[in-house]
């Protein structure tokens, strides 16, 4: 078919590969109700779990008795501490280095804790036997506050040794679990001292949740005849799950198979290892049923984990011109009853020290105390990699605040302290190296889209307006630009529980050309299988159309760390370009052999090796792959596979220029934002229009996290926003209109330049929707205020301001 | 987010709904759309034991306005009020609050009937009846009795219903002049933060009848007949607007919740109130 060659441009968009927008593969099952979610799953004989939970934050538990629920026709079994503890399970160890209760051993620490799990015939037998347990409390003294905690007599966690170390060094206070330092601490306070101008805030972001769609759940099946255990589950990390599985169990790991189906939604929420599936699989492996247990939106909302909380205390130092000299920031985490946060090993407060974020900050220190309260427990990256939301949000805000103490225009501001294109590789005064960026050019693009001075003029001729009382509406104008540290991570620094990590694809060309792809890591709707293949369209020259890509089975996909903190293309991206180069590095040869010349004297181009200078004598990869398998080269193995396995050799620094425009009124404390500008640079774009639908969703995140979204508690440590009455979920109503614009800056060390994107909008929003109500308070005299910015939050601050005569 | 167990019964006659809730008194609870009892069943803040679905019951539908006079069905549903031309050409009201009720998915469900019987204080028509001064109509053991939506309701969650009594329908004569229905939430489908329903009379400038009522500032509706009393006379000026808002504030008890202090409630209040008063009298 060599004379029908058509248009090299035609070819290339036939692949649908790098830059396409291509629909997404996912879309027809999930638009047509034929996903397949962990609630979906009916099995012959399956039993149904529910946990009994603690009505108190802090008390002792004094009795269980299970009579009553045990007489109700159809229940099982009920699990108490007593049943796991000769198993050892009655305590599980949490990502972070500390354990937690799987069930109540004597004692809860928060709201809701797991106390006994019943296991019956049904779901709704299982909920009424769960009212039957009865459970004797006797309350403790409740500690909700961090702060409080450090000084506080009552010991929270009595099951630790208070003078042995925890597993990230020395702990000061029984109710402590770690310090962790980044920076030079003397010369910062130094810097400190001598500098012209210094501005000192509290920044407090909130407790939050990830809230995904789908709740948290699993189905443990022990086959008992084989001794085979397989697990479905709503795994962010599946074969991490395993591992851990096989760690805590003792069973074998190739007798453990760990499935994650469709997954609604996960942000974080999905990474941990929670009660219900260890108490799954015990009650599978007691039963030799299978055990189903899913656990609903306020059993989400108030025990599985959480994110945020941190106390982020800062100093900001600059010269009077405006150019900072240096950062010192003390951080309080309240982290709950059990350190169960995901964070790479190394890292206890996760990458908090990328907060000298986008600016060239020559000196810095950082200090973070992790701190135990009676609150669930978790701590986990909610849309973002590592506490890098915390630590954009607490930049953002301190130049904000450092502008107002200079008095000066933050946009100019941060325009003065950017890294410059040419410092890049940039080392931050915290420890990292920053891959590449461009922000002035970003920054230029952003204020000019949305014409900065005409607003600000506008701003101004508002606030006349409103002190002659023509107007109740206020005008803010949010900025930020964030840089974020993505893709965990080279292995020699980024271990989660001791697992390394890299991340990992195998591809397997068919012989009529076309592939499967198999990841390690699992799309929650991210969209992996339409963008990975794009990926590996381009470098093997065989249409997206044409390649399965398949995630989230133990027993088929090669090993990865999952999916969760921006990593999927910057690591498990890299793996399928890399795996693909292998794949290509063999067609070459076997190019060359059909073509009967050297391997030098052919290259690749497009979807075929041609050969140099001679184009018009090529075979395409279709032909290739189907001489892989059907004929006898000699020197070359039949078949056309690759594997790779990707350690990247640092992180990658997507970043951002976000500007919101909103209308306050100082009456009501309600909001309507009238612009929202999203400037997202994340190197190479895959698909433009995944990353438009990844921003805007992770904008709407933002949003609603910093407009109103909020676990909160009541002194007693009751949970006030259990349920989506409370607890804000934008709707299409409450979201605004968002304008997305992109620069390129690729990635230097990525194999295809790519950075990653899906949390960026997360990262960025909430600073750029924050600064925007307190700047429109800015000229009557506000500095910080914390979120989140609800109706009466935002009374408050125009009640405290006296704009209310 | 699982109910108790229950037992379920579908009567089609008034008089077999009425025998049930006499036999299990306290136990058994009729349910119309379920968008307020459903709910509270999962959460079991209710246990019901014996459930009385009201949708095959006849007698309980349809919306009539004849001569001045509106008669809605307890069975209505809010949907079929938004819906309904005849009776937002009537009491336009009823369609100006109903749309700020909720979401489309819970009115094509919810009913006035269980809207004003839950004695929920967050729920809107309750307020809204009061302001149109309408009457509902009970009937039970004892037969038909009719109560004024003004003194219905002592508590909340605590009406003048008795628990062997259904709701057959809410009636009042179709208001005349202005109207407004102003309500601050936090998002859709949320409860209101402050609510304020409005009808003014004008005649000849001045202000001749006026009668306004709160939602979820107290334990119950509030109707402020003191705040509309001070706009009758007026031009309902700056300062007549004043003087209602202060007669609304002595009137409503608002109390702390995730929506906010009550000095916020108070002050959100007054805004709604202004707001509705406005908009009522530009349209009077
Ligand atoms: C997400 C959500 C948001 C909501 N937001 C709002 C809102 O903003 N404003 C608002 O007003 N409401 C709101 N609601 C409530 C909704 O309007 C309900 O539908 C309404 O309150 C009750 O009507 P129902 O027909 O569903 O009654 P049901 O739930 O069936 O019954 C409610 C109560 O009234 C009793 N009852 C019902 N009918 C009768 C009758 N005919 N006679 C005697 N007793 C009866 C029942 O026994 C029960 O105790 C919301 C509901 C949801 C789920």
């Amino acid at each position: 078919m060599n004379d029908m060659t058509p248009e090299r441009e035609e070819r290339v968009a036939g692949l649908k590969g790098l830059g396409c927008s291509r629909k997404r593969v996912e879309d027809a099952r999930f638009t047509q109700g034929k996903g397949n979610y962990v609630d979906d799953l009916k099995m012959p004989g399956m039993l149904h779990g529910d946990f009994v939970r603690s009505p108190y934050a802090h008390a002792r538990v004094k009795s269980i008795n299970t009579e009553a629920a045990m007489a109700l026709d159809g229940v099982v079994a009920v699990l108490t501490a007593a049943d796991l503890a000769p198993l050892g399970l009655h305590w599980m160890p949490t990502l972070a280095g500390d354990k937690q209760m799987v069930l109540a051993d004597g004692k809860v620490l928060f709201q809701g804790q797991e106390v006994a799990y019943v296991i019956a015939r049904d779901r709704y037998i299982a909920a009424d036997a769960v009212e039957l347990v009865e459970v004797e409390y006797e309350e403790l003294p409740v500690l909700t506050d961090p702060f409080e905690a450090l000084k506080s007599d009552v010991v929270l966690r009595e099951d630790l040794d208070p003078a042995a170390p925890g597993a990230h060094g020395p702990r000061k206070h029984p109710n402590h679990i770690f310090t962790w330092e980044a920076g030079d601490r003397e010369a910062t306070e130094q810097v400190l001292a001598e500098a012209d101008v210094v501005a000192e805030e509290m920044v407090y972001y909130h407790r939050t949740h990830p809230c995904p769609l789908e709740t948290c759940g699993c189905v443990a099946s022990m086959d008992k005849v084989n001794g085979k255990l397989t697990l479905w589950g709503t795994f962010q990390a599946p074969h991490a799950i395993r591992t851990v599985v096989s760690l805590i169990s003792g069973i074998e790991e190739h007798n453990i198979r760990v499935i994650s189906p469709d997954i609604g939604g996960g942000f974080g929420n999905k990474v941990g290892a929670y009660a219900g599936y260890v108490c799954s699989v015990v009650a599978s492996i007691v039963t030799g049923q299978p055990v189903k247990w899913v656990e609903d939106r306020m059993e989400n909302l108030m025990t599985t984990a959480f994110a945020r909380d941190y106390w982020m205390k800062g100093k900001i130092a600059a010269t009077k011109e405006g150019k900072i000299t240096g950062l010192w920031c003390h951080t309080t985490a309240d982290h709950g009853g059990f350190d169960a946060c995901a964070d790479p090993t190394k890292f206890p407060a996760g990458f908090m020290n990328i907060c000298t974020g986008s600016y060239d900050i020559p000196t810095a220190y950082l200090a973070v105390d992790g701190v135990y309260t009676n609150k669930a427990p978790g701590g986990v990256a909610y849309r973002c990699s590592f506490r890098v939301t915390e630590a954009a949000y607490f930049i953002e805000r301190m130049i904000e605040v450092l502008a107002i103490e200079l008095n000066m225009d933050a946009a100019e501001l941060r325009r003065i302290n950017f890294i410059r294109k040419d410092q890049f590789p940039y080392q931050s005064a915290l420890g990292w190296e920053y891959d590449s960026g461009d922000y002035h050019t970003a920054w230029d693009k952003a204020l000019n889209a949305v014409g900065y001075d005409d607003l600000r003029k506008e701003q101004a001729e508002r606030i006349e307006a409103f002190k002659r009382g023509e107007t109740r509406k206020l005008l803010g104008i949010g900025l930020t630009h964030f840089t974020e540290i993505v893709g965990a991570g080279p292995v020699k620094n980024c271990d989660i529980l001791g697992l390394g990590m890299f991340d990992s694809c195998e591809i397997r060309i068919h012989p009529t050309g076309s592939a499967i792809a198999r990841l390690g890591t699992i799309s929650q709707g991210q969209g992996h299988a339409t963008t990975f293949a794009q990926i590996l369209a381009s470098e093997i020259g065989i249409p997206a159309d044409s390649i399965t890509v398949e995630e989230g089975d133990t027993d088929t996909a090669p090993y990865g760390l999952g999916t969760y903190g921006s990593r999927s293309t910057p690591v498990a991206g890299a793996a399928t370009a890399m795996a693909g180069r292998k794949i290509r590095a063999k067609a070459q040869m076997i190019a060359a052999y059909l073509l009967e010349v050297h391997d030098d004297d052919v290259e690749f181009d497009v979807d075929r090796f041609v050969i140099k200078g001679a184009p018009e004598r090529f075979k395409t990869m279709k032909e290739i792959a189907f001489a892989a398998y059907n004929q006898a080269i000699p020197g070359i193995e039949p078949g056309l596979e690759a594997v790779s396995y990707y350690d990247p050799p640092n992180m990658t620094y997507p970043f951002g220029a976000y500007i919101c425009v909103m209308e306050i009124d100082v009456d009501t404390g309600e909001h309507q934002i009238r612009q929202f500008y999203a400037l997202d640079d994340c190197g190479t774009r895959i698909n433009p229009m995944i990353i438009e639908g990844q921003v805007h969703g992770g904008l709407t995140e933002a949003l609603a996290i910093a407009m109103g979204q909020e676990i909160a508690y009541d002194e007693m440590g009751n949970c006030k926003t259990g349920t989506l009455m409370d607890f804000f979920l934008p709707t299409a109503w409450e979201t605004p209109h968002y304008t997305t614009d992109h620069t390129v800056t690729p990635s230097p060390h990525h194999p295809i330049g790519a950075k990653g994107v899906g949390e960026s909008p997360n990262v960025g929003g909430v600073p750029a929707f924050s600064n925007a109500v307190h700047d429109a308070f800015r000229a009557f005299g506000l500095r910080q205020s914390h979120m989140p910015h609800d109706h009466w939050r935002i009374w408050k601050i125009a009640d405290d301001l006296g704009l209310h005569g | 987010m699982i109910p108790a167990a229950f037992d379920y019964y579908r009567p089609k006659d008034m008089g077999d709904v009425v025998a049930l809730l006499q036999e299990h008194g306290d136990d058994a609870r009729v349910m119309a759309g379920g968008h307020s009892l459903i709910p509270m069943m999962k959460l079991r803040m209710a246990e019901i034991a014996h459930l009385i679905d009201l949708q095959d019951v006849a007698g309980l539908g349809g919306i009539s306005v004849e001569s001045g006079q509106i008669t809605l069905g307890a069975m209505v549903t809010q949907h079929e009020i938004i819906d309904s031309d005849a009776l937002r050409a009537a009491a336009p009201i009823l369609h100006e609050a109903a749309l700020q009720i909720a979401d489309p998915q819970v009115r094509y469900m919810g009913t006035v009937g269980g809207n004003v019987a839950n004695g929920d204080p967050g729920n809107d028509m309750p307020g809204l009846m009061q302001c149109l001064d309408a009457t509902f109509t009970l009937v039970g053991p004892d037969g038909k009795r009719e109560v004024a939506a003004r003194g219905f309701y002592h508590a909340a969650y605590m009406t003048d219903r008795d628990d062997s009594e259904v709701l057959t329908s809410v009636s009042f004569a179709a208001p005349k002049g202005g109207y407004a229905y102003e309500k601050q939430k936090r998002k859709i489908g949320d409860y209101a933060t402050a609510a304020a329903a409005v009808q003014i009379e004008k005649s000849g400038g001045v202000c001749a009848s006026a009668s306004i009522a709160m939602t979820n500032l107290s334990d119950t509706p509030i109707w402020s007949e003191t705040a509309g009393a001070a706009l009758v006379g007026t031009k309902v000026d700056d300062a007549a607007i004043a003087a209602a808002i202060a007669a609304m504030q002595a009137d409503i008890e608002p109390v702390e919740d995730n929506r906010g202090p009550a000095a916020f409630k108070r002050h959100a209040a007054a805004t709604v109130l202004t707001r509705a008063i406005r908009r009522a009298w530009d349209r009077a």
